[in-house]
């Protein structure tokens, strides 16, 4: 476990310990939680205005990747438990929201509150899935916890084939997804509104889990995750707390897999494939695992780095075959070598260097002054 | 009738592979406590090397030579660079760093060869012969059979009869111990993976001519079912690798010749499932206390 409890900042582990004194001094966590979401909505209704319509939509996948990667990360990091199907997750809220909309689209309702519901409908639908795989994940122990979730990863997408009827094989079906509100006016880009409603759900999102991570529910995940057999001599039952966990975690990968569904207006089976779970993973990792930031700097990086490889292979003067091969696998590459340099040499991931980092400067500045 | 013949050679046949596969797993686990879930992207890069040899040169049997030897290498090459260097405190960690593992080397395979599928040959027949108007087995079923046989046993003999052997299930039994006693425990670490990984490359090697040819993500599917069977066997158990291998490849040549291919992966997952839920350490496992 030292990884994942070196991944753990040490002032959250002084939170906890003391957790009313430091409440008290901050103030209510709700409040606090609220006012950074508050202030990281006006930021990104700003940032929305201020680029073009491409770094919006990229923004926006940033944002649906950040859904399933901080879902991940709490269950991974503070939970303990690894899944490699968090993809196979996210194809189900995927597909949810294309039938959904399509049911909708088919009978001619339109209206602002289909999206949530359809959102929702996906919700519910990967919650129920990932309950199934939870109840087993709660039995299962490491390697064998990981081999399940990776054949759920590689199944799942095949089920799209299997049943061909419903989920249309290989080409998988479109999500109509209706445009911006006229009262918004005639010209408002279609990526800032993909922006503002991936946003919205992105932060809704991550201001409940920073609360559950905060509350009473969050320090069992990390009592579990620490030592099972001190944990259930505590009070706490495993088994249901790994279940809770791997839902929540769940029903986000759900709701970051719709709204990629939404930003794409299709879905196959190609798009969820088990590289896309190890992606999240890697995201995580690298990010630091056990963090909400550390979800947000993957998820920043599963966006950044094919875009920049592709300007680096435009750059370079290649073949269109070669460049075609470079393109598609060097970011692979990349995100591969990254993930084993970060665990053999940085388990603390990106947001594990950086809080090193402030935590040295903060520890400077008090010998300065004396 | 005859169907039900067919498919059960045909199970068989798969199942040696996935056998093999299997057996390659447990050499891991045993040795080091790593599941080894780039086992698949290291096979696949192996029968890479061989498709290059034997296209250059034209022979079957170098390219199936230098496959193995290329696995060996491989396998060494990832425990002293990669794996020597993971934390393992924590179970995760190694699992991980694998699929770490498995992104860079189906990265680099896709850059070097492109993703389109290679034809895998094989060096036998694969229509079946007959054997009073039944369709029963092919050349190249044999050749698996007594591939795997040779394989397995030798495997068996090494490990129960020789200094070697015996010196590298010590390593994996009690590491302080045998090294206190002169055994030299990360060489015999580095051995074991090199052979769990020239297994695999060999069961690559003879499986892929069965499947749709080569291409970097030709194994993930058989590293599921592999390692179902390593489940069902007991990942600490190489003879239920061995029947685990087996079942599995006779469950889906079941369920592929009766209710259609496309359901053998739900097939492999549900059995994956069934096993872990109902008996967590395998059929073969023998009744131990959990650790605390």
């Amino acid at each position: 476990m030292s990884a994942t409890r070196a991944a753990l900042p040490p002032r959250e582990q002084l939170d906890d310990r003391g957790g009313r004194p430091v409440d008290r001094r901050r103030g209510s966590t709700l409040l606090r939680h609220l006012a950074v979401v508050l202030a990281a909505g006006l930021l990104l209704v700003a940032v929305s205005y201020s680029v073009e319509p491409f770094r919006n939509f990229q923004l926006a996948t940033v944002a649906a990747y950040l859904c399933a990667t901080a879902g991940l990360t709490v269950l991974t990091g503070l939970n303990g438990q690894l899944s490699l199907g968090h993809g196979a997750l996210m194809a189900t809220g995927a597909y949810t929201v294309a039938l959904c909309q399509t049911a909708f689209a088919d009978r001619g309702m339109t209206g602002g509150w289909l999206l949530p519901l359809s959102l929702g409908a996906a919700i519910v639908c990967t919650v129920a899935v990932g309950a199934v795989v939870g109840v087993a994940a709660a039995r299962l122990r490491g390697p064998y916890l990981a081999g399940v979730t990776l054949a759920v990863a590689v199944v799942v997408p095949a089920l799209a084939v299997t049943f061909d009827g419903v989920f249309n094989g290989e080409q998988g079906l479109s999500v109509p997804v209706e445009p911006p509100p006229l009262s918004l006016g005639p010209y408002f880009p279609y990526e800032r509104w993909q922006l503002w409603v991936t946003g919205a759900a992105t932060l809704l999102a991550l201001l409940l889990l920073a609360n559950l991570i905060r509350s009473r529910y969050g320090r069992t995940f990390r009592a579990v995750r620490d030592d099972e057999v001190a944990a259930r001599l505590a009070g706490i039952h495993v088994a249901r707390t790994q279940v809770l966990a791997f839902v929540v975690s769940a029903a986000t990968a759900g709701l970051g897999g719709a709204l990629l569904a939404v930003l794409a207006q299709s879905v196959s089976p190609g798009a969820f494939s088990l590289t896309l779970s190890l992606f999240l993973l890697m995201a995580v990792v690298i990010g630091g695992l056990g963090r909400l930031t550390g979800a947000l700097w993957g998820a920043v990086l599963l966006v950044a780095l094919p875009d920049l490889t592709h300007s680096v292979t435009e750059m370079l003067t290649l073949s269109p075959a070669v460049a075609q091969r470079l393109e598609g696998n060097l970011p692979l590459a990349i995100f591969g070598l990254t993930l084993i340099v970060v665990m053999i040499a940085a388990p603390g991931g990106v947001q594990g260097l950086l809080s090193r980092l402030g935590r040295a400067l903060l520890a400077r500045r008090p010998t300065r002054r004396s | 009738m005859d169907r039900f013949v067919f498919l059960t050679v045909d199970g068989l046949s798969r199942g040696a592979v996935y056998a093999a596969f299997a057996l390659a797993l447990v050499l891991i686990w045993r040795a080091a406590r790593v599941v080894n879930f780039a086992q698949g992207a290291m096979a696949v890069a192996a029968a890479y090397v061989a498709y290059t040899v034997s296209t250059a040169t034209g022979s079957y049997w170098l390219g199936f030579v230098v496959a193995i030897v290329a696995g060996l290498l491989l396998g060494a090459l990832v425990d002293r660079v990669v794996m020597r260097h993971v934390d393992h405190a924590s179970p995760l960690n190694p699992v991980i760093v694998a699929l770490g593992l498995v992104l860079l080397i189906q990265a680099v395979l896709g850059m070097v060869y492109g993703s389109e599928f290679r034809p895998a040959e094989a060096p036998f027949s694969r229509s079946a012969l007959t054997v009073g108007g039944v369709a029963v087995l092919s050349p190249y079923d044999l050749f698996v059979f007594a591939t795997i046989g040779v394989v397995v046993s030798g495997l068996a003999w090494m490990f129960a009869r020789t200094p070697v052997g015996l010196r590298m299930r010590a390593a994996a039994f009690a590491p302080e111990v045998s090294r206190l006693l002169g055994v030299n425990v990360g060489g015999m670490l580095t051995l074991g993976w090199a052979l769990a990984s020239g297994v695999g490359a060999l069961a690559a090697m003879l499986v892929l001519p069965t499947e749709l040819g080569l291409h970097p993500h030709a194994m993930d599917l058989v590293f599921v079912s592999a390692f179902t069977a390593a489940v069902v066997g007991g990942l600490d158990s190489p003879p239920g690798a061995v029947v685990g291998g087996l079942v599995v490849g006779l469950l889906l040549s079941y369920v592929s010749g009766y209710a259609g291919s496309d359901l053998t992966p739900l097939a492999v997952l549900v059995l994956l499932l069934a096993v872990l839920l109902v008996r967590p350490g395998g059929l073969f496992a023998p009744v131990a206390a959990r650790r605390v």
